[in-house]
This record gives structure tokens, sequence and C-alpha cells, in this order.
């Protein structure tokens, strides 16, 4: 039932059976317009885009219960029936830009199928009645991009026309992929989060409606598009279902990008990775998301039943830290990350966040105590839901679940009886740049 | 719809504030700071005898980071 490939450099697996969007690279090691077509077939445009045809689109999409890869897990039917029902030209932009640090899918997606990106990004264009798809690319992803370019210019001199798709190089911060910040940039501004005083109103560029969809998920349309809503479904749970591209990383032999069924136990997903026991947690979604711990192991990998352990499929990451590592000095380092990639924008945030930061620092290293514990409780309620993004709100979370999920060794921190491994070699990846630092 | 019907809030637009803090100086009752003096405006009903004060508060805020919604919001054209 588990279908799981790996994309190490170690080299392919065997093909299985249920492998959707790496099926092509699986069997041809190859990510050229050949070997999609081969493996594929032609994507089903219309000759000339109706509104039958787009509707029939979006209701395939609907039926299959297709939502959100990006984080959000948003219908994406219902995305799609706002913008069709909203007024002006749309834009449809693109999101490949990973900021995570611990995803590597948009990177994956973008050197094994983008093709298939750009064939979903092609027909919900049509869909949503726009030739204009800004394909957004982080501009210091130099590999990503000139996939992206290499397959623009298959497709043009294959004799499909000239793509409606530009590429286009966001700067790569954390936040510059949050769904706001990359409409502020597209519309001339840096590409810092926006205040949305109401949730549902779209985002626009001078009165246009923008439709921003996660690369992963486009991918998915350009299947279902091809295969039928039925097809989607007989992979995953009923309420969650078809695939998903997740980045496994941490304390397994063989990390990687790996595509899974949704609903597959954690513990399944590490082990085809290669978990190397003993494990200590394991940090699910990104550096927003939540950790888990080893007795839930088996939760599966879906929306509901990871809500139901207080974590989310978030940015599609299973960071695994072994049980000789610390879960505290891990946390507070992608705590200091984080609060470096703050956009600067909202005093809660540029504030809290580096408090937030200080005192899991301290807690590390074994200097707090008891009183320090509370004043980080209190940093974090302080910070929760006072900004303009999520941002803080991921790491609210993230922090409030390692407190848990580590809380024996919070109490022994407490007592300055830090663990052996506080300052061993970090796991997890937190890049502390100088610029990073500068607003 | 009666007056006593319509409801409202206040919100603060974080990217816009500054934590100056006038807002929390003449509503005293309903906003607090924080720690680091960024206004925490509660997602309660403004009471009705300092809806006044707090649209001094919106136009007096430099920023203009403060404003006032009802709720339900109302029905769009």
């Amino acid at each position: 039932m588990t279908t799981t490939e790996s994309l190490t450099s170690s080299g392919m697996q065997d093909t299985v059976a249920a492998m959707r969007i790496l099926a092509a690279w699986a069997r041809t090691g190859r990510s050229d317009l050949g070997a999609h077509l081969t493996t594929h077939g032609p994507a089903p445009m219309p000759s000339r885009t109706d509104g039958a045809w787009a509707d029939h689109l979006v209701e395939s999409i609907r039926a299959a219960g297709l939502t959100g890869r990006g984080g959000a897990g948003f219908p994406t039917a219902r995305k799609l029936d706002a913008i069709r029902a909203g007024r002006g030209h749309p834009l449809l932009a693109v999101n490949a830009m990973e900021g995570e640090p611990a995803s590597r899918k948009d990177r994956a997606l973008l050197a094994t199928a983008p093709h298939l990106l750009i064939d979903g990004a092609i027909l919900v264009g049509r869909a949503i009645g726009t030739h204009e798809i800004a394909l957004c690319v982080a501009n210091d992803r130099h590999d990503s991009a000139e996939h992206v370019r290499a397959a623009l210019a298959e497709r043009a001199g294959a004799g499909l026309g000239d793509p409606p798709v530009r590429l286009l190089r966001p700067p790569g911060r954390y936040v510059s992929g949050e769904e706001s910040a990359l409409v502020a940039w597209l519309a001339g501004g840096p590409a810092r989060p926006q205040f949305r005083p109401s949730k549902g109103a779209p985002l626009t560029i001078r009165r246009r409606p923008v439709l921003v969809q996660s690369a992963e998920t486009l991918a998915h349309v350009a299947l279902i598009a091809r295969h039928g809503p039925q097809w989607f479904r007989s992979a995953g749970l009923p309420d969650a279902s078809g695939t998903s591209l997740v980045t496994v990383s941490g304390a397994v032999d063989r990390p990687g990008v790996y595509e899974v069924e949704l609903g597959t136990p954690v513990g399944t997903i590490l082990r085809r990775a290669g978990l190397e026991p003993p494990l200590g947690a394991v940090l699910v979604g990104g550096y927003g998301g939540a950790w888990l711990h080893t007795d839930v192991l088996d939760t599966p990998y879906a929306p509901g039943p990871l809500a139901a352990v207080g974590s989310a499929v978030g940015a599609g990451v299973l960071a695994a830290i072994p049980a000789s590592a610390c879960g505290i000095a891990e946390t507070a380092r992608i705590a200091t990350y984080m609060a470096d990639q703050s956009a600067g924008q909202c005093g809660p945030c540029v504030l809290g966040l580096p408090a937030i930061a200080r005192d899991l620092a301290h807690l590390a290293r074994g200097q707090g105590d008891r009183r320090s514990v509370t004043g980080l409780r209190h940093h974090l309620d302080a910070v929760d839901g006072r900004g303009a993004c999520r941002h803080p709100d991921g790491v609210v979370r993230m922090v409030r679940s390692a407190l848990e999920v580590f809380a024996s060794d919070v109490a022994e921190h407490s007592r300055h009886r830090p663990c052996l491994g506080w300052n061993r070699r970090p796991i997890l990846p937190a890049p502390q740049s100088p610029v990073a630092r500068r607003r | 719809m009666s007056i006593a019907a319509v409801r409202h809030r206040l919100r603060v637009n974080p990217v816009a504030c500054d934590g100056f803090g006038y807002c929390a100086e003449l509503l005293l009752e309903i906003i607090d700071r924080d720690d680091w003096g960024y206004p925490i405006v509660g997602t309660d009903e403004i009471p009705l005898h300092l809806l006044e004060l707090a649209r001094r508060a919106v136009r007096d805020c430099p920023r203009g980071a403060l404003f006032i919604e009802r709720f339900p919001p109302a029905r769009r054209m």
C-alpha cells in the first residue's frame, strides 16, 4: 500500500505502481519532454478554451478532493471558484519558492517533472481565463531556474507554441514565499507579507485578482486532468486524497524527496528512508510546524490525524533527530533562524521572536530555570497571532510542541542539567547568514 | 437595523503600528500594551459608551494603524 520512492543520488529504485508525479523520473531517469509524454501522454488541452471545459476541469479537481500542497491545505477547487467569480483579468502565480530550509520538494519537482508543473499551470491558467502565468523561483536557486528555462525552451521548440509562462526570480528569504509577500513582490514592491484585514478578500495587483498556487498542487492538476478524479482518489484516504511529496531528512540513511500516499503512517515513511534508531523526535511540516513524539510515530501522514496530535502536514517536511541529539538545542537554532527571517514589519514578531530564541538558547545551555520557562511561555503567548502573517504563529506552534515533546529534557535543563547532546553538531539546517540579519 | 444591532470592534494593522500607544492611553479600559509597548487589541465588542473615544483613537493614531470594523461584517453588494 505504501508508495514511496527515493530521489537520493544512490540512484533509482524499482518503479512502484502508484508513483505519480515522480513516475517519469522513476521509469526513465529523465525529466525531458519526451520522457514526460511517454510516461503521461499529452495534456488534455482544449482546442479553444470555453466555459464548459473550464467548468469540467474545476469539477474534476473538486471531485478529486485536491487540497493545496503548499502548507495551508485549502481545497483547490474553492480557490478556483473564488477567482472565477471575481472581477478583473486574473494573474496566476506559481509558487515554487521553497523558503523552508528542510524542504527540497520544489527543487525535486522542477528537476524531475517540470513539464507536469507547466501543464498544470497552463491548464489552470485557461480555467481561470488568463494567459499570464508567473512561475516564481527564488533568486538563489540557480539549478531550479535552469530546469524551468530548459523545459520552457523544449516546449517552444517542440511546436507546442510559446508557453504563456514567465520565469521570475523573487528574493530567496523565508517569508518571500508567503502568498501575500509573493504578490507584493509581483506588484513591484519588496517581498514582505501584507496585512489582510479580512481573510476572504482575494490578493490583487492594481485591482487584478491574483491566484497563487503551489507548484506541487499544479502538478497534481496536470494528472487529474489526464486520469480523472476517481483515479486521483485511488490513493490516499477518503478525506485526504492522493499523494504528496515529502522531504525526509535528519536521522535517516536515505534522505530525500519521497512521493507518499496521504495516510501512510509517519513511521513507515521514515523507515522507507532508512530510519536510524533510536529516534528522538520528528519535526513535521517545517520550521513553523510541530514536533512529533515517538509515542505517536504511527500517526497517519494526513491533515486530520496530524492535527489530532497537534501537528500538521505543512510544507511536507519530516525532519528526524536521533535520541542522542538535544531537541531543545535544535529548537533554539531554528527559532534563531526564524527570528532572523522576520520581514521586520510587526513589533511583536520583530521583538518577540528574538526574545523567544534567547530564552531557548539559555535553556539549551542549561542556564535557564523554571522561571525562564515561564518567561518563555509568556513570550509565546505575547507573540501568537499578533503579526500580519503566520510566521510568528508557526514559531509559537513549533516551540510549544517542543516544550511538550521534550518535556523531560526541559525539566532537566531547568535544573541546570543540560543533556549531553546540547553542544553536538546540529542536525537540522539553520543557515545563520549575517545578511539575513539585515532588515 | 437598529443601532443596538450593529457591533464594532477594534483592529490594528500590525505592519503600520509602531507602538506609540496613543490608543492604549485613550482606551485604557480595553487596550493593553505588551512587554514591548505594542497594543493588545482584543476581539471583544467595543462598549457603546467607549465608541466615541475609540473613533478619536483611530483619528489620533500617528500611523493610522487603528481601525474600527463592524461585525458581523456588513453584507457586500
